[in-house]
């Protein structure tokens, strides 16, 4: 069984070290051994001569999820991240290994490539998986009938409104894990701390490293990455630990100056409903919902969002939901932990006035 | 410039999707039909494309019958023509679907020539597969970015560059034309169709193909137009078969009422202090 784990500064990215944790059982349950893939481009530290893996704590942190074999994929044309060559790359490993499964963190760059990987294989793929395990197929055929083994899986729809049992039937199985569905079992930084490795590399079973070096014709067809712009710091609507929305109810572009003065004094920002963005009243980046961002914050605050399921699945892993809005019947009222009952427009000044009074 | 979109026909409701008894589908008897956010942005951004560079604008939609409300949708807000590949009324798996956008891709392009741009929504709001375009722009030999919320042409050099948000910024790609792109609601504003779009929307002669499934080797298209007859267009299964469906368990809380109108503000900001955001 085969994860393509990927790789940020701190080491295994947050969704891979779900993913491990996800395959782990379920390899252990096939009696079979567990594989990574990484891409030995941008964040790793770059190959030293006969050991292309060089990163001790790396090496910790897949050992401790039982990976017993690491293939780091190279190539000069991998320096910088290409769909089509990622894809490509992963198609040409997964044909010399012939795994039972691969399997992803569904991030974009991990559902891209792994779309990618299965067109070119010609294997069928289903993304935002949360369950899977074998199963005999129905009828005469068995678990290996005349196009591979039987799973069975379970995905999420909708952004997370439906789950969707299907049954997989392939000689490979090729599956992304949604995002969230699994703990991660180990401490995102815990191998990276330097004092760490030492001790590690004694502890540490073995992970044997094998390079691997895709091969690309002359021909060969990839967009090719010509830029990238870091957003500079501020308050990030996926990371704000308040997130003060608007939904039609807050009736204006300028309705939303109160909202936003909420938003600076509890350090939060700003989010709002499609139907604002579709209005011209906020930039689409705002938005929440299942065609927006998805947001955790510690305190959502709807300010008049009714809470149709594509904005309520956008907000739905938040801690505690805040609604106001004048409708006491509303859904988003109906699932929220706190409800005011009243207009945006009085209540947010009041609130923000509250907030000022309280300091002096 | 020769612009290509496909558009699902996907039910359109606000509420918790009720289910039919057996578990298969959303139930829709009572429900409205549209395309995804995405692909009213994939519309109208190859309208304005065509607008400034040229060129005409082609929507097509595997799936029933009445997917062909959705592509006078799409004619209405400024498309030239609209092509149905008549699948039935059961949805195709993902490998299905793209294999019959690329065989009514291939009849289309061997009439008319390449389109420079295929346009497609990141994912499908019903089925969110992520990879429908993936696999048509593969089995033609493009290049394809996903995610993308902004395009530039470049009629001179033949390219295309395409804009796309990750978590702490922005990648730009080039693209070599003719080439495809997935891309995301944020791309632009889409319009409203106008009144004279809705006339000539109902008049519109839609091109129609026939999907039937048939088993790998054999032509991908048979017979060809006789009198009056679709082209028929042969599509594979792929491996995902769809079981049923099921709503999450979702965990009941009761809501504490803080209180009506502004005299609630205390109860929110001791809320807010408990959080330490204050
Ligand atoms: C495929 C698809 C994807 C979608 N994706 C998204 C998405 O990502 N994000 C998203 O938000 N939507 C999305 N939608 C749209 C969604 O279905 C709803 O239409 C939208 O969320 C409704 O926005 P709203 O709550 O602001 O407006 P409404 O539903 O109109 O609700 C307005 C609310 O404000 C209340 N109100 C009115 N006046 C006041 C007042 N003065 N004070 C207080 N309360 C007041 C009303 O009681 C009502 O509850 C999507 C739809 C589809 C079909
Ligand atoms: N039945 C279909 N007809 C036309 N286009 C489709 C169909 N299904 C998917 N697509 C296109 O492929 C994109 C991705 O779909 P999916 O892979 O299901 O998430 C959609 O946004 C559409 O642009």
């Amino acid at each position: 069984m085969l994860v393509l784990v990927e790789l940020d500064e701190h080491g295994v990215a947050p969704g891979s070290l779900e993913a491990l944790a996800w395959a782990h059982p379920i390899a252990r349950e096939l009696g079979e051994p567990l594989h990574a893939a990484v891409f030995a481009s941008g964040t790793i530290p770059p190959a030293a001569p006969g050991d292309p893996l060089v990163d001790l704590s790396l090496r910790a942190e897949l050992a401790r999820h039982e990976v017993s074999t690491v293939h780091t994929i190279t190539h000069p044309e991998l320096a910088d991240y290409s769909p089509e060559r990622w894809g490509e790359s992963l198609a040409q490993l997964i044909a010399g290994l012939r795994p039972t499964a691969v399997v992803a963190a569904g991030t974009e760059r991990g559902t891209e490539t792994m779309a990618q990987a299965a067109a070119r294989a010609d294997l069928p793929l289903a993304v935002n998986c949360t369950e899977l395990e074998r199963s005999g197929a129905p009828g005469a055929e068995g678990p290996d009938g005349p196009d591979g083994r039987s799973w069975r899986l379970a995905r999420i729809r909708q952004g997370g409104m439906l789950l969707e049992d299907a049954e997989l039937t392939a000689p490979i199985a090729i599956v992304t894990l949604a995002p969230g569905a699994a703990e991660s079992t180990a401490a995102p930084n815990a191998a990276a701390e330097p004092a760490d490795v030492p001790e590690m590399q004694s502890d540490v079973p073995a992970v044997a490293v094998e390079r691997f070096e895709p091969e690309f014709g002359d021909r060969f067809v990839a967009s090719r990455l010509v830029g990238r712009t870091t957003r500079d710091g501020g308050v990030s609507l996926a990371t704000a630990r308040v997130v003060v929305s608007g939904g039609r109810g807050v009736g204006s572009a300028d309705g939303f100056g109160p909202l936003e003065e909420l938003a600076k004094l509890t350090g939060g920002a700003v989010g709002c409903s499609r139907v604002v963005t579709n209005n011209g009243w906020r930039p689409h980046s705002d938005q929440v919902g299942q065609t927006g961002t998805k947001v955790n914050p510690d305190l959502y605050i709807a300010c008049g969002i009714s809470g149709a399921t594509q904005h309520w699945v956008g907000c739905m892993s938040s801690k505690a939901i805040l609604a106001i809005n004048t409708d006491p019947d509303a859904p988003m009222v109906k699932r929220a932990t706190y409800a005011v009952i009243g207009d945006v427009a009085d209540i947010v000044p009041a609130v923000v006035d509250e907030i000022h009074r309280r300091a002096q | 410039m020769q612009v290509l979109v496909c558009v699902k026909r996907v039910p359109a409701s606000g509420g918790t999707p009720q289910l039919t008894d057996d578990g298969v589908r959303v139930d829709t008897r009572n429900l409205a039909f549209t395309v995804g956010p995405h692909e009213e942005c994939a519309v109208e951004e190859a309208i304005s494309l065509v607008a400034t560079h040229g060129g005409a604008v082609t929507v097509l939609s595997v799936g029933p019958a009445e997917a062909e409300e959705q592509l006078r949708y799409a004619i209405s807000m400024g498309a030239d023509r609209g092509v149905l590949v008549d699948s039935g009324a059961d949805e195709l798996d993902p490998q299905a679907t793209a294999s019959a956008l690329t065989a009514a891709i291939r009849q289309l392009e061997s009439e008319g020539g390449p389109f420079d741009l295929i346009m497609f929504g990141n994912e499908s709001p019903d089925a969110g597969n992520y990879q429908v375009g993936i696999r048509v722009a593969c089995a033609l030999g493009r290049a394809i970015v996903g995610g993308v919320k902004g395009i530039t042409i470049d009629d001179d050099a033949g390219t295309a560059t395409l804009h796309r948000g990750v978590a702490d910024g922005v990648e730009a790609y080039e693209v070599t034309l003719p080439a495809a792109v997935a891309v995301k609601e944020g791309l632009n504003l889409p319009r409203y169709p106008s009144m004279r779009g809705r006339l000539r929307a109902r008049k519109a002669e839609l091109a129609e193909f026939r999907a039937r499934i048939g088993t790998p080797g054999t032509p991908d298209t048979e017979g060809g137009p006789g009198a009056g007859e679709p082209v028929e267009l042969v599509v594979h299964r792929g491996g995902l078969r769809k079981l049923r469906l099921r709503r999450p368990a979702e965990t009941q809380s009761e809501t504490v009422l803080l209180g009506h109108g502004s005299e609630a503000a205390p109860a929110v900001v001791d809320i807010l202090e408990e959080l330490d955001v204050v």
